[in-house]
Order: C-alpha cells, then structure tokens, then sequence
C-alpha cells in the first residue's frame, strides 16, 4: 500500500499549507492608516503587538530556540529544551513511582477477591479526584513545589495502572494458570513466567493511558506551581505577551505527548500475543 | 496381592442444585490402574468425565472419597501427573519449543539450556513439528497445536498421562494422523494413561480397557471392557480384526440402550466385561450390510 501512503502524505501535506495559508492571510497586520485615531495613540500602538501572530513568525521564532534549545540565562530565559527536559523528568519520576506501587498492588487485588473487595471502595472514591485538587494538600504537606508537581503526576498515573493490572490479571485463562499448576509452579514462578506475560498487553494498555493523563496534567501543575517546566514556560510567555512563543510551545507539548505515546505503544507491541 | 499403582475409591462429587438442594454429578467411583495401561473412558456429554479427570490432576477436589498413586494420596496438581487439556492450554506468547521447555525446564530444574533444549527438540520431532518448532501456537492448526500439548505432556515423562478428550475439535482427518501418532508415541514409551473420548473407534484402537459410564445424575462407572486385539495396532488395519467388531457392538449397545440403567458390581468395582473373548483367532471377515448401531456409532462420534 506504498501508493496510499503517499497519497495520504501529500494530502497531509496540502492541508498543512492551507491552513498555514489562511492563518497567514488572517494575521496580516491592517494597511498603514493615514493617522492613529485617539483611541490607538492612547494604547501608544500596543495594538500590532498584542494580536496572533502569523505562522511565519512562529516558524522563525521555532528555528531560533530549537537551534539552540538548551540555553540557559537565568530564572526566566531558559531554552526550550530545558523547560521541557524538566516536565519530562517530573512526569516520568511520577510515573515510575506510580508504576512501582500500581505494578505490585494490581497483581494483589487481581489474584485475590478479598483485597479486591477490600480495597475497591478506596479506589472508587480516590480515582475520580482531579489530580489538581491534591495540590494544596501536596504543597502544605510536602513543602516543595517540584515534589508536589512529581506527586500530582503521581496520583493520576496511578489509576489506570493499577485497575488495568488487577483486571489484567484477574482475567488471565484459567487454562493457562492450570499449565503452571500441573508443572508444579510456585507462586512467584506463575506470577512472573505466566500471569506477567498473560496479563502484559492488558497492562501496558492502563501505562499507555496513564503517560497520557500525566502529560496532560504536568502543564496544568506547572503553570501553578511556577519556576520551571514547559507548563511555566507557557504561563511565563503569555504574560509577557510573546504569543508567537506560546503557539511554539503548545506545538511542542503536542510532539513531546506524542513520542511518550508512541514509546508505550512501541511496548505495547512488544508484549502482545495472539490466542 | 501387591497395591495397584493408581486406586480411585469411592469418588463422588456434589453440587448444589441452585435450589437449596444438592445434585450429585457422580457417586462412588471406583477403579484401579496398573502401571503401562492405556484406560479410555467414555460416557454421554455431562456424565462427569472431566470432573473425574481434574481430580485425578489434582485441579478439582472430590466431595467424597480419595485417590491414591504410588501409595500416596493425591491432593494437589503435581508433575508426576501430566494433563493435556481439550483446548491445547498452550501459552499463546512462546514458541511451540518453548511451550515444551518451559514444561522441561520445570520437571527437571537442573538440566543444563542444551539438554532441556535437546531433550524438547526430540519430543517435537516425535510429532513431526521440528519445521514449526519457531511459531507461536497462533499460527498453528488445531492438530498442530494439540500435537505440541501432546509433545510438551510425553516430554515431561510424567506417570501417568490424563487425556481430556484430546482430539474431539479436530476434523476427523487430522484425528486420525494424530492418533496414529498417539499410538506410535505410545507403543514407545508404554506411559500409563487415562483418556476421555467420545469417539469408540478412537477408544478401541488405543485402549487396553474401557469404562463406561452411565448417564448422570449419579453416574456410575459401571463397565470395565476388556480389548483384546494385540498391540502393536494401527488404524488401517485394526477393522480387519474380528474382535474389534464383537467390542465396538458392545460399546455402542451401551450408549444408546443401556447407559441410562447400567450399574456396577454390588462392592461398586466395575463390572468387568470381555466382549471378544474367545475369538482371538482372525477369521474371513463377512461383509455386513451397515446395521442399526453403526449409524449409532456415527452419532455418537459426531
Ligand atoms: N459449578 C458447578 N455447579 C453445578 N454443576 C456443575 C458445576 N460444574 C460442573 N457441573 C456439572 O457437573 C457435570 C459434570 O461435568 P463434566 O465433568 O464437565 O462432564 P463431562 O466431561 O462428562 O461432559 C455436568 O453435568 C455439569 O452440569
Ligand atoms: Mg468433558
């Protein structure tokens, strides 16, 4: 199908350059008028500062910081590479707490009924929580604004880990479980060569889930918790009125959410199987 | 007289009938298997064969009675006791291979990786798979993949082999390269097994026994019957034996008229029948019109 390939890139690429298109013909600054009126001498002009600016202008703007997106000149001029090497960081250090709790306690819940029954109102209650309520509560106990971005990202990765692995693992074939049974199997021994790789898919499906909600919630904690991180970045931009900035960095979370999902989903392929 | 090597005493099992009541699948199941005797076991759909078998594997457990192999009783799955299951329960992300030595590697946990791999390799030649030894059980057949549960249960040598009607979802095609592969395997290694099928033919070619069960509730093994064709067997020619017709008649007489009634020996042993005996000797076989119980037969195989 290399035929349709092509076709659907330069389909893709045909919308590309009309929307760039239109929103260029959209952004054109007004013709030079003849005189400010009363209004604009007053605002001393700010106004061609203050609107969208155009795609040409993002692009110009994109090759500056992504030719060198690693400078650093103090607390408020950091590159682009930087603020988002800082949202990562945070979002992966949640997610692998997240993951060394969810991992461990899914298999308990998922092989036994009684912690299943016992732990489930708790789950219930807890999981549909914004993650962004947490944080007052995060920062009075924590005292520290990077940990408590950390355990924001914490808290909302951790659910769909958690109920994927235990529904992952409570589902695995009877049949397969007898295999291990009959080949006198001990506990951990099933747990690691057949239920591991029997509920694997399943599991990796509740991590691709989370990776996405713990990107979507980092810029959300970053823009309250300030300082650092791609979420700060945009915060910081737009009230320093440079929307081409903003444009830039909101496209960068885009790619930056997209390579985390595709890593997962690179996983997940990795680990399925075929009945 | 020494302790037989498999004794199955007073096996029943209950359930409760989802009324306040109790059903009772089956009740005071009673038999013995020697060591290197092929037991089929046949009985209508819901009889309780399968209960039967699991609990012999040590997944199920009895409401009442004991099993007892080796003067040990049974109580749990153990690998001693091999099982291959109607649905190949192979584990769908390894190789045919490694379904095999994942079994090896766990009956024997010191064998060094050439041995275990060696040792697996051979088993699956024994049933003509080397060429897929690197697929997974998603791109093998049905017969393929009850081809490499049989392979991964014989490789593991176990003591006694429990069958759980291993080919009834293969076409009858592949069923019969199978169980001339199964006859072959066995005439090898002389396990001792015991197998659920349905099919009598099947029953007749493998099996130096057959019990017969009656129909549940409170089924019975009732019947032990004796086949007395000589092994080494093979399906092409076995109809040519006199004995196989005496024995198939018996066999299907049972299903159709008497399973509903039939009843064991007053101790509960089954009553121990020998349908051919006395006609060891091959004579000209006559060519039959096809009668009433062959068509039953074929109901009862379908
Ligand atoms: N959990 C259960 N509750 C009630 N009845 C059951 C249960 N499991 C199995 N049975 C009954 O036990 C009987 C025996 O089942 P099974 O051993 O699978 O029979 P077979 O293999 O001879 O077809 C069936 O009639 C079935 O209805
Ligand atoms: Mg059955």
């Amino acid at each position: 199908m290399a035929s349709l390939n092509i076709r659907a890139a330069l389909l893709s690429v045909s919308f590309l350059i009309v929307a760039l298109g239109l929103w260029e013909m959209a952004t054109q600054p007004p013709e030079a008028q003849t005189g400010m009126s009363e209004y604009e001498m007053l605002m001393g002009g700010a106004d061609q500062e203050s609107r969208v600016p155009p795609p040409s202008a993002v692009i110009k703007l994109a090759w500056a910081e992504l030719s060198n997106p690693f400078y650093d000149a103090g607390a408020n001029d950091k590159g682009i590479g930087i603020q988002l090497a800082y949202s990562v960081y945070r979002v992966l250090t949640g997610y692998l707490a997240a993951m060394a709790i969810a991992l461990p306690l899914g298999f308990l819940i998922g092989m036994s009924p009684l912690m299943y029954k016992a732990l489930n109102p708790y789950i219930q209650v807890l999981r549909p929580i914004s993650p962004l309520a947490w944080m007052p509560l995060a920062l009075f106990i924590i005292q520290d604004s990077d940990a408590s971005a950390i355990f924001v990202i914490f808290i909302c990765s951790i659910w769909p880990m958690l109920l994927n692995t235990a529904f992952g693992v409570a589902n695995v074939r009877q049949d397969w479980v007898n295999v291990a049974r009959t080949h006198e199997l001990g506990p951990i021994k099933t747990a690691l060569t057949v239920i591991l790789p029997a509920a694997a898919p399943t599991i990796l499906t509740g991590m691709r889930i989370s990776i996405g909600i713990a990107w979507l919630v980092i810029v959300a904690a970053e823009m309250l918790v300030g300082g650092t991180g791609i979420g700060y970045y945009v915060w910081n931009e737009w009230n320093n009125l440079d929307l081409a900035s903003v444009i830039f960095s909101i496209l960068m979370i885009g790619v930056v959410g997209m390579l985390l999902d595709l890593a997962l989903g690179k996983a997940q392929k990795l680990v399925e199987y075929k009945e | 007289m020494s302790k037989p090597f498999l004794e199955v005493d007073g096996l029943s099992k209950v359930y409760p009938d989802g009324q306040g009541g109790e059903l009772t699948v089956f009740e005071d199941i009673r038999f013995a298997l020697e060591k290197g005797e092929f037991v089929c076991i046949i009985g209508h759909s819901g009889c309780g064969k399968s209960t039967i078998l699991n609990v012999l594997a040590g997944l199920d457990e009895a409401s009442a009675g004991n099993v007892v192999m080796n003067g040990k009783e049974v109580k749990g799955p153990g690998l001693e006791r091999g099982v291959v299951f109607q649905n190949y329960s192979l584990l769908p992300w390894k190789t045919a291979l490694n379904n095999i030595v994942f079994a090896v590697k766990a009956r024997w946990p010191g064998w060094s990786k050439e041995k275990v791999r060696e040792h697996s390799e051979r088993y699956l030649k024994m049933v003509g798979l080397e060429h897929a030894m690197n697929r997974k059980p998603s791109q093998l057949s049905g017969g393929m993949r009850q081809r490499v549960s049989i392979a991964r249960a014989f490789a593991t040598q176990p003591e006694l082999l429990l069958l759980d009607e291993p080919f009834g979802a293969l076409d009858a095609l592949t069923r019969g390269v199978i169980q001339d592969e199964l006859v072959k395997i066995w005439e090898e290694t002389r396990q001792t097994v015991f197998m659920i099928t349905h099919d009598v033919d099947e029953a007749i070619l493998l099996s130096d026994r057959i019990f017969l069960m009656s129909n549940g509730p409170n089924a019975r093994i009732a019947e032990s019957v004796k086949v007395d064709i000589p092994h080494p067997r093979a399906r092409a020619t076995i109809f040519q034996n006199p004995a196989y017709h005496k024995t198939r008649d018996y066999l299907v007489d049972f299903l159709v008229n008497r399973s509903g009634s039939a009843l064991p020996e007053q101790d509960g042993s089954p009553k121990v029948v020998e349908p051919a005996k006395g006609i060891a000797q091959p004579e000209p076989a006559a060519a039959e019109p096809e009668t009433k119980s062959e068509t039953a037969a074929r109901a009862v195989n379908a």
